[in-house]
């Protein structure tokens, strides 16, 4: 019965928790319950504070009794990937570096969802800094696939992914810079969303690089998916980036009548390096859109096979300045090794960093230095224009791009120990980020041997709302979504 | 771009103030030395009359009404500093 409640949808427990059949104590409880039977095999969890959840839930419990309830999310546990701020929280980007940082203040999306009265729940792990294809490169530990514990649940918010993948909360929310949403919650079988850059205020996310990184849902459907980006979405004056644009109703919009929308096949996301299995669930995906009326065109993306370099240099570039901060001064790990401020700046990031966060910032600082900076950054920067040219030309044929989300399901832990091999993991992924388009995962089958497959769906800009309703008319029409682990 | 790229990681490692064990100077030239070589490729791409794209989607003149409001308190402000003294942030000495 616990674990029932653990596996239904926002849009169910909502009705649940309105209707008096649930309160969400009992709701958190089972989600308390829950984690802890699940979390110290799947270790999605940096740190989770069961008295300040459960005194969130008995909060919206009398605003309920008090015919004060805030809609839908009012009352659902939601997990935070650990690099978003949550007031007196602590928030590690699971790095030695801020390991006993606590948030002085909330990211925009942490007061919305407090102000719709979600229960915020668990401190979710990541690979170090949001750096990383596999939530192996985190200080505390790697978090494991709950479809088999001998594999890794993809990353970056692979704790995002995993958490909710085995049960252990309602929704979460993660940051996806190169497909660190999209990539996790296609190997562990759920709907994840990376909307259009500046949909989602960015203030309050530990930034890796800003001009790429968004925050964005993982949720157990698309319904669920589209709840929760209306509440997170909408212009922020804390983020210049934020873009202004209307807001609808995405749970509406996406429960539509399905349209003969059309889909475009970009050749270049089919070729050397896609599993087979993939191959042939996404083959069917499409074969089920052709089924229901949609036209299927083949469409090119010319510059495809140069997205992967271009992310390298501009995603390091920017990190490299980002993570300039960490310097031991003012927050953050000092080092007591040091005996000048030079020394203590080296050695606090010796210290601090783990070496995928160092592999980038060297490689984002001589892409920067004197002398590269032309034949590196900004050579990439005029590829990104092309990269981006070749989607804005595809929309003028169809409305959203189907690609498989990850070349491959989840490999086994230690399996890419080459960091080379590991950027290959988000060859399907980075195009959306480089152009800012949104793009979702869906779950679209599984492998013989009972792993997730994920369906990438690339929309228009500011255009969430199509995205939302195409990857819903697909999964309404199938039930991988109502699959889930065993956990052993 | 030299044909054979390749980091110079003592320079490198000081601009980014980043101390460094010989071990991870060897593991990053080579690895890193992969990473430059497959980005060897964009070379390939005519660049010529393109224009740097440096967000997806660029918003100008972003303004905000100049009202006072407030910041952190000190003491959270202060909070996660590693040393602090007299409600200041305590640092090696750097002068002489």
């Amino acid at each position: 019965m616990a674990d029932a409640v653990c596996f239904q949808t926002i849009a169910v427990l909502a009705d649940r928790l309105k209707a008096g059949e649930l309160s969400a104590v009992e709701l958190m409880q089972a989600v308390i319950a829950r984690t802890r039977a699940v979390d110290p095999m799947v270790k999605a969890f940096n740190t989770c504070d069961e008295a300040d959840a459960l005194a969130q839930a008995r909060a919206s419990d009398a605003r309920r009794a008090a015919g004060q309830a805030r809609g839908l999310l009012d009352g659902i546990p939601v997990g935070l990937k650990d690099v978003i701020a949550v007031r007196d929280q602590p928030l590690t980007a699971s790095s030695r570096m801020l390991a006993d940082f606590i948030s002085p203040y909330d990211a925009t999306v942490t007061q919305r969802l407090k102000a719709a009265g979600a229960v915020l729940w668990g401190r979710l792990n990541l690979d170090e800094f949001a750096m990383g294809s596999s939530t192996e490169n985190s200080a505390f530990g790697p978090t494991r696939n709950p479809w088999d514990l001998t594999r890794v649940p993809g990353g970056s918010s692979g704790g995002s992914a995993a958490a909710l993948a085995a049960g252990a909360v309602t929704a979460t929310l993660g940051s996806d810079t190169g497909g660190s949403i999209r990539q996790p919650a296609a190997l562990c079988g759920v709907v994840g969303l990376k909307p259009s850059y500046g949909l989602v205020s960015r203030y309050g996310l530990v930034a890796y690089a800003s001009s790429l990184d968004q925050i964005g849902p993982f949720a157990r459907t698309v319904e669920d998916a589209a709840i929760l980006l209306g509440a997170i979405a909408g212009h922020d004056p804390l983020d210049s980036t934020s873009f202004r644009t209307d807001i609808p109703d995405y749970r509406a919009v996406a429960g539509a009548a399905p349209r003969p929308w059309r889909i475009g096949i970009p050749k270049e996301y089919f070729g050397e390096g896609l599993d087979s299995e993939v191959a042939e669930a996404v083959q069917r995906a499409i074969a089920f859109y052709q089924s229901v009326g949609c036209e299927i065109h083949e469409v090119s993306l010319p510059h495809t096979s140069y997205c992967l370099d271009t992310y390298y240099i501009i995603a390091t570039a920017e990190a490299s300045s980002n993570l300039a901060r960490y310097d031991g001064i003012r927050y953050g790990h000092r080092s007591r090794q040091a005996d000048d401020i030079v020394g203590l700046y080296e050695k606090s990031r010796a210290e601090g960093f783990g070496a995928e966060v160092k592999r980038r910032i060297i490689l984002g600082t001589y892409v920067l230095s004197s002398g590269y900076y032309d034949a590196y950054y900004l050579r990439a920067q005029k590829v990104r224009t092309l990269i981006r040219q070749d989607f804005l030309q595809a929309y003028g044929q169809v409305d959203a791009l189907l690609t498989p989300t990850s070349p491959v399901p989840a490999f086994k832990l230690g399996e890419k120990s080459d960091p080379l091999a590991m950027y290959l993991c988000d060859i399907y992924t980075i195009g959306a980020n480089l152009a800012g388009l949104p793009a979702i995962s869906v779950p679209c089958g599984f492998t013989r041997a009972g792993l997730p497959v994920g369906l990438q769906l690339i929309g228009r800009p500011f255009q969430e709302a199509d995205l939302l309703a195409i990857a819903r008319s697909y999964e309404q029409a199938h039930d991988w979504h109502r699959r889930y682990p065993t956990i052993r | 771009m030299s044909s054979v790229p390749h980091i110079d990681i003592d320079h490198v490692a000081k601009l980014a103030r980043l101390a460094l064990t010989p071990a991870e100077k060897e593991d990053f030239s080579r690895q890193l030395g992969d990473v430059l070589r497959h980005i060897e490729q964009l070379r390939r791409v005519d660049v010529g009359a393109v224009e740097p794209t440096a967000h997806a989607f660029p918003v100008h003149n972003v303004w905000a009404a100049d009202e006072p409001q407030d910041g952190l308190p000190v003491a959270a402000a202060l909070r996660n500093a590693p040393a602090q003294r007299q409600n200041m942030v305590a640092v090696p000495k750097v002068v002489e």
